[in-house]
C-alpha cells in the first residue's frame, strides 16, 4: 500500500487541527478549518518542513491557501533540487 | 515519493481505547507513537488525546511559564507531549513578547498569579543586547564594557526580584553567540571581541545563578552549537513570524527543557540496570570468549568502552549501575574481572543478575535488593525483544531504546533527561559505597536469631538537627524522591524548604544515621508546623535505605517530645495514600496514635502529648543539635 503526499498533508492537517482525517480534503482550507488560524497555519508550515525535510518561503507559505496546495508545494519541493 | 504512512492504525486504537475507557492502554499506545515518530505532527495528537485521558493517568502535575522574547508557541506541543509520556502533566502558560522583563518584577503579574512550579526565560542575544549583536564594530571598549554589565545587571535584578516573589525553579536561557561575528577573523584575535563578550555575560550569568537557590542556567549556546549554529538558525522565519528556530531543531529545545524539567519534578531515574552481550562489550562472552568479544580502545570496541564511560560518570552522578545479564555467571564474571578493555568494574555495580531467568523477575529482584522500586530502575539492552517484555511486564520500568549502531550507545544514556541531576549531594556521590554496606548488613543480619539482637549489634545512632545550608539540598532532594516511606509525599524545592524553615512556628528537622558498618548520611526529615495547640506534621519521611531499623521511631519520638516540650497539646499527623507508600500506612497507628478523620486526601491521626509519649527505642543512641531552624 502506498501513500500519496496528499494523504501523508492530509494526515499531518488532521493531526495538526484536531479533524478526522477522512474529512480532511485537498480543498480544506482556514475556512473550512476552524482551528487553521495564523498560529496554526506557522506550526502547519513547520511541521510540513520537519516531516518532509524541506525549507518554505514566506512566498509559498502565503501562497498555501488550502491542503492540495500545501502537498503540491511539497511535492514540488521535492522533486526540485534540495 | 512515499515514505511510511503515519502511524493511522495506531491513532485510531488510541481513539478507540479512548472510547473504551482504558486510559492507561490508550496512554501505552501514545507513548508507541512518540518512540516511531516524535515531532510536532505526532505531538499535537498527543497532546489532544493526553487532554482527554490525564485525569486518569498517574501523572505528576507540573505547571510551566516560559518567558519569552521570540515567538516560542510552536515548541509547546513537543515539550507537552515529551512531557506526558515521562509521566509529567504538564501546563504551559507563554508570557507575552517581549513582556518578561515587567512578569517578574510586577508582583501581581500573570505570572505569578499562574502559581508556576518552575519558570523559564528565553531571550535572545539580538533582544537584550542589540548593541552588541547587530553595532558592535561602532563601539568603543567602553561601550562594551557598559554593555556587557548591562546586561549581567539585569539578569541580576531578574533573578532577584524572582527570587524574593516566588519559590518556583527558574531556568534562564545563557546567549547565543552570532554565527558570524561582525570582525570576522578579528573576532577571534582578541581577548574583547563580540563572542568574547557575550561570553563574559554568559559567566556572570552562571555566577549569579549559583549564587541562588534553584536558579538554573540553560547553555542555550552549546544547544546551539552542538546542532550546528548555521543548521539552528532560519532567517526567514525569524523575519516574518519572529521564529528563529529551524522546524527540525525545535524538539532539540523542548527535550534540552525536559532535561530540567525531569528532575525538578522527580522523575528521575536512581539505577541503570545493563545487559551485558552486545551492550557493554560486542559479541557473545559464552561463544566468543575473552579474546573475542569487541571491548578496548579501536573500533569497533571502543564504542563499547565509550559507553562503560558514560555508565561511569552516572555512577558519580550517584546512580546505580546494575547487570541483568543472560549468561553463564563464570563466564561474565571471567570478563568482568579480567578482561582488559574493562572499564567498570565489579565494585562498581550495586546489583548484579547473570543467569537464564527471565529478565523482568531479574529487575524485581534487583529493585527489591536495592530497596527502590520498580520505578527507580532504567533497563539497557541492545535486544529490543527483551526490552519490548520488559515494557509489558513491568510498565513502571524505564526502557532505554538503544538504536543498532553501538557507536551511539554512549549517546543514548547521555541524553536521557532520567540521569540529569540539578544537585549534587554528597550521599550521591558515595552511593554505590553505602548500598555495598548495605549488602554486608543483610548479611550479619542473618546470623542472629532476633531482629533486636541484630539492631543492638549494628549500633546505630542518629543524629536529629535543624536544617541548615549544609543540607538543605539533600533534605529538599529527600522531599522530592522518596515514595515509599512518605507519610504525606509533598515534593519541595530547596527555596521552599528554606521558606518554611524560616517561617515562625515551623520546624524543618533532618536525620543523619550510622553504624558499625559505616555512615548513612542525611536519611530523613520531619516537618512540623505548631498552630495553637497542635503540632501538625506536614512531612515524614525516611529512605528506603533505613526503613524496618526503628529510626523512624527515634526521629517521631523526638516530634512528641520536642512538641510537648513547646507546649503542644497534641501531635497531628496525615497519610497521604499513594500508589507507593503503603509501607508508611500503619506507621500513625502502630505508635498509638487515633484515627480522628477520613478525607479524600487521606487520614488523619493525633496523639495527646500530655496523655501518651513514644518511647525510644533503647538501642539507637540519639544526638540532637539544639536551636531553632531560624
Amino acid at each position: 500500500m502506498t501513500f500519496t503526499i496528499l494523504d501523508q498533508v492530509r494526515a499531518v492537517a488532521s493531526d495538526l487541527f484536531g479533524v478526522p482525517v477522512n474529512r480532511i480534503t485537498a480543498e480544506s482550507s482556514p475556512e473550512t478549518i476552524e482551528a487553521w488560524d495564523s498560529t496554526q497555519h506557522l506550526n502547519f508550515v513547520l511541521a510540513l518542513e520537519e516531516k518532509f525535510g524541506l525549507q518554505l518561503f514566506p512566498e509559498e507559505m502565503e501562497q498555501m491557501r488550502n491542503v492540495g496546495e500545501a502537498a503540491r508545494l511539497v511535492e514540488s519541493k521535492q522533486a526540485g533540487p534540495r | 515519493m512515499t515514505s511510511e504512512p503515519p502511524a493511522l492504525d495506531l491513532r485510531s486504537q488510541v481513539d478507540h481505547l479512548i472510547s473504551a475507557g482504558s486510559a492507561d492502554l490508550a496512554s501505552l499506545c501514545l507513548a508507541r507513537i512518540w518512540r516511531k515518530e516524535a515531532g510536532s505532527v505526532a505531538a499535537a495528537f498527543l497532546v489532544s488525546r493526553f487532554e482527554q485521558v490525564h485525569g486518569k493517568l498517574d501523572l505528576v502535575p507540573y505547571r510551566l511559564a516560559v518567558l519569552r522574547s521570540f515567538t516560542l508557541e510552536p515548541a509547546i506541543p513537543l515539550i507537552r507531549a515529551e512531557a506526558f509520556v515521562r509521566g509529567i502533566d504538564l501546563s504551559v502558560r507563554l508570557g507575552d513578547f517581549n513582556a518578561y522583563a515587567q512578569e517578574i518584577l510586577d508582583p501581581d503579574s500573570s505570572l505569578y498569579r499562574f502559581a508556576p512550579d518552575a519558570v523559564i526565560l528565553a531571550a535572545k542575544t539580538a533582544d537584550l543586547a542589540p548593541d552588541l549583536w547587530h553595532q558592535y564594530p561602532d563601539l568603543a571598549p567602553e561601550a562594551v564594557s557598559t554593555a556587557v554589565q548591562r546586561v549581567s545587571n539585569s539578569f541580576g535584578q531578574w533573578i532577584r526580584a524572582f527570587r524574593e516573589r516566588s519559590s518556583a525553579a527558574l531556568v534562564v536561557h545563557s546567549l547565543e553567540l552570532p554565527p558570524r561575528p561582525s570582525m570576522g577573523l578579528l573576532d577571534g584575535q582578541q581577548e574583547t571581541g563580540q563572542s568574547a563578550a557575550i561570553q563574559q555575560i554568559n559567566r556572570q550569568l552562571r555566577q549569579m545563578a549559583s549564587e541562588h537557590r534553584g536558579v538554573y542556567t540553560l547553555d542555550y549556546d552549546g544547544l546551539v552549537s552542538r546542532h550546528g549554529r548555521l543548521h539552528w538558525h532560519d532567517e526567514r522565519k525569524w523575519l516574518i513570524a519572529r521564529m528563529p528556530i529551524a522546524a527540525d531543531h525545535l524538539i532539540h529545545l523542548a527535550c534540552e527543557w525536559l532535561r530540567f524539567l525531569v528532575p525538578l519534578s522527580g522523575k528521575t531515574a536512581k539505577v541503570l540496570v545493563a545487559d551485558l552481550d552486545n551492550t557493554m562489550w560486542g559479541g557473545v562472552i559464552g561463544e566468543d570468549g575473552m579474546t573475542g568479544i569487541k571491548l578496548g580502545p579501536e573500533y569497533p570496541g571502543a564504542a563499547y568502552q565509550n559507553l562503560q564511560r558514560a555508565m561511569l560518570d552516572l555512577k558519580r552522578r550517584g546512580i546505580l549501575l546494575a547487570i541483568c545479564s543472560k549468561n553463564n555467571p563464570e563466564d561474565a564474571m571471567e570478563a568482568l574481572e579480567n578482561h582488559p578493555g574493562m572499564v567498570l568494574k565489579p565494585k562498581d555495580f550495586a546489583a548484579v543478575r547473570i543467569n537464564w531467568t527471565d529478565k523482568a523477575q531479574n529487575l524485581r529482584e534487583i529493585a527489591s535488593e536495592l530497596n527502590l522500586g520498580l520505578d527507580a530502575l532504567t533497563f539497557l539492552d541492545d535486544n529490543p525483544v527483551e526490552r519490548e517484555q520488559v515494557r509489558n511486564a513491568l510498565p513502571e520500568v524505564t526502557i532505554i531504546d538503544l538504536p543498532e549502531d553501538p557507536i551511539a550507545f554512549a549517546a543514548t544514556i547521555q541524553d536521557s533527561p532520567v540521569f540529569e541531576r540539578l544537585t549534587l549531594s554528597s550521599e550521591d556521590q558515595q552511593r554505590t559505597t553505602l548500598y555495598a554496606m548495605q549488602r554486608e548488613r543483610t548479611q550479619a543480619e542473618q546470623s542472629f536469631q532476633s531482629k533486636e539482637d541484630f539492631f543492638r549489634y549494628l549500633d546505630q545512632e542518629a543524629e536529629v538537627a535543624p536544617v541548615s545550608p549544609a543540607t538543605l539540598a539533600r533534605v529538599a532532594q529527600l522531599t522530592q524522591k522518596t515514595n515509599q516511606f512518605n507519610l504525606t509525599t509533598r515534593r519541595y524545592t530547596e527555596q521552599q524548604i528554606a521558606d518554611m524553615a524560616g517561617r515562625a512556628g515551623w520546624h524543618v528537622l533532618s536525620i543523619k544515621v550510622r553504624d558499625r558498618f559505616g555512615d548513612h548520611g542525611l536519611v530523613g526529615v520531619a516537618i512540623t508546623r505548631d498552630e495553637a495547640e497542635t503540632c501538625e506534621i506536614d512531612t515524614f519521611l525516611l529512605s528506603c535505605r533505613v526503613i524496618g531499623r526503628a529510626v523512624e521511631t527515634t526521629l517521631l519520638s523526638h516530634l512528641a517530645r520536642v512538641a510537648a516540650a513547646r507546649g503542644r497539646q497534641r501531635l497531628c499527623g496525615r497519610f497521604v495514600p499513594t500508589k507507593k507508600n503503603a509501607p508508611a500506612r500503619d506507621f500513625y497507628a502502630l505508635h498509638g496514635f487515633q484515627h480522628v478523620e477520613e478525607n479524600l486526601d487521606g487520614s488523619v491521626w493525633t496523639l495527646s502529648l500530655q496523655r501518651h509519649t513514644i518511647a525510644s527505642p533503647d538501642w539507637i543512641r540519639l544526638k540532637t543539635t539544639e536551636g531553632d531552624s531560624h
